[in-house]
């Protein structure tokens, strides 16, 4: 064996050794680079100051994800990220896409959804660095809910006619307003505590949000959660 | 015209306040109330508040028209500012009104009560 095998050799050994030892930690530089290149600009990763201004909402692009290990079922979040599809019917601020026809509003039906969309490892790594993130966990801590049941039409009754939820919610494929999140897959893609304690108080959540507080008890609110689990896609 | 609307709408990417924005001239103390109408309201009262917002026909109430001269000279200021803060039962109306008090802070609402008169009244 002659010495310039030998050296090729110890470098293929090197290099094979560098590549086992550096796998893990360059799996996780991979993640941070991606959520920094590929995210940030668009979707906020760190909570923002409490007295944030009005206007922020305006240029905001698209939800908030430094509370996504306290909202999102992980499954979801994988299943998703590398096949995504639209969660907001009307986009994120649907004032962007409305065209005024002289006689009422409509969508710009132009306007096509499009997201990043991830290879099945990278969603698998990614999702593993986002669960990760959970500010707002003392309002989870908070939360009172217990899983329950309640009869569907009675549900229904409640979600479309007695709080008026329809009026910016789709609960299936064919009703509900278009300015909110569609919440019949909820069951698949949000966390039971998530639902219970945004939907008692989403200004804790975000304070600019655009949903309104309905001012309704625990019991009231644990019965649309009820609900909302219960919906088949 | 409605495709000229429309890449108004695509490039300044807040088309209905720009919309707004451009119907007067003065865009000082009211432009808070123009904003927060767009952010909140527009959404059920429509971008012109003549009540056809893109929620509208999922709603079981029409939204009230906030450009019905007569309807909304009907209301006093103090009214108008209930009914924002607490939602349309605080004034006998339907539930589908939401109460806006937790989203919104006085002066806010106050700005909005302005902006409701400027829209209904002074076309
Ligand atoms: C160009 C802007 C943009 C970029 C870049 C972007 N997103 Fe998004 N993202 C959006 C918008 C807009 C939505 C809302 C889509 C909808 O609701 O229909 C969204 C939705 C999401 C959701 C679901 C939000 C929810 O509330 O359910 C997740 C999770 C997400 N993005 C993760 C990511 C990740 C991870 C990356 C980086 C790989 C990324 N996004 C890059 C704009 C962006
Ligand atoms: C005026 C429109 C409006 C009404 C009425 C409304 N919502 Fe919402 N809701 C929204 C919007 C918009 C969001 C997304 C948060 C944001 O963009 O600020 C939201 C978010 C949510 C979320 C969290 C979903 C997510 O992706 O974070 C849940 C759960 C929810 N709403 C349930 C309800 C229920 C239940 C009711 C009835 C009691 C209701 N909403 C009434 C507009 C509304
Ligand atoms: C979920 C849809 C929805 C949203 C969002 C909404 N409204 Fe309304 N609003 C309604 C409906 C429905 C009515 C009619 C109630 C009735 O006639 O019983 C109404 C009625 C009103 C009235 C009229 C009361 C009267 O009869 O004189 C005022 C004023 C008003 N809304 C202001 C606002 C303002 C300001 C905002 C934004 C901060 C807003 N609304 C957001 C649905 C909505």
């Amino acid at each position: 064996m002659n010495v310039t095998n030998l050296a090729s050799i110890a470098s293929a050994l090197v290099a094979a050794a560098a590549l086992v030892t550096a796998a893990p930690p360059h799996a996780f530089a991979d993640v941070e680079s991606i959520l920094q290149s590929q995210c940030a600009s668009c979707h906020a990763l760190q909570a923002p100051a409490n007295n944030i201004a009005k206007n922020e909402r305006l240029s905001r692009m698209a939800p908030p994800l430094h509370f996504a290990g306290n909202k999102y079922n992980r499954d979801w979040l994988v299943s998703w990220l590398s096949n995504p599809s639209p969660i907001h019917p009307a986009g994120y601020y649907p004032q962007r896409h409305i065209i005024n026809t002289g006689d009422g509003d409509t969508l710009d039906t132009d306007v096509r959804f499009a997201h990043p969309t991830l290879s099945t490892e990278e969603a698998d790594a990614v999702a593993t660095a986002l669960m990760l993130l959970k500010s707002k966990s003392a309002l989870i801590e908070a939360d009172t809910y217990q899983s329950g049941t309640v009869a569907m039409r009675m549900g229904v009754m409640d979600f479309r006619r007695f709080k008026g939820c329809d009026a910016c919610h789709q609960d299936s494929t064919t009703s509900g307003g278009l300015s909110g999140p569609l919440l019949y897959n909820a069951a698949q893609r949000l966390q039971a505590a998530y639902l219970s304690s945004f939907i008692l108080n989403p200004v804790a959540w975000d304070p600019n949000t655009v949903m309104p507080v309905l001012e309704m008890n625990e019991p009231a609110v644990h019965k649309l959660v009820h609900y909302l689990l219960m919906l088949e896609e | 015209m409605r495709n000229q609307l429309k890449n108004v709408v695509r490039v300044t990417g807040i088309g209905a306040l720009a919309f707004l924005a451009n119907l007067g001239p003065a865009f000082g103390a009211e432009a808070d109330g123009a904003l927060l109408y767009d952010m909140y309201c527009v959404q059920c009262h429509g971008t012109q508040g003549n009540g056809k917002g893109i929620n509208a026909s999922h709603i079981n109430v029409q939204p009230r028209s906030h450009i019905d001269k007569g309807e909304m000279s009907a209301r006093s200021d103090a009214e108008l500012f209930k009914v924002i803060a607490e939602g349309g039962p605080a004034i006998n109306k339907s539930v589908l009104m939401p109460a806006w008090r937790h989203n919104l802070n006085e002066s806010e609402i106050e700005a909005l009560v302005a902006h409701l008169r400027k829209l209904c009244c002074e076309n």
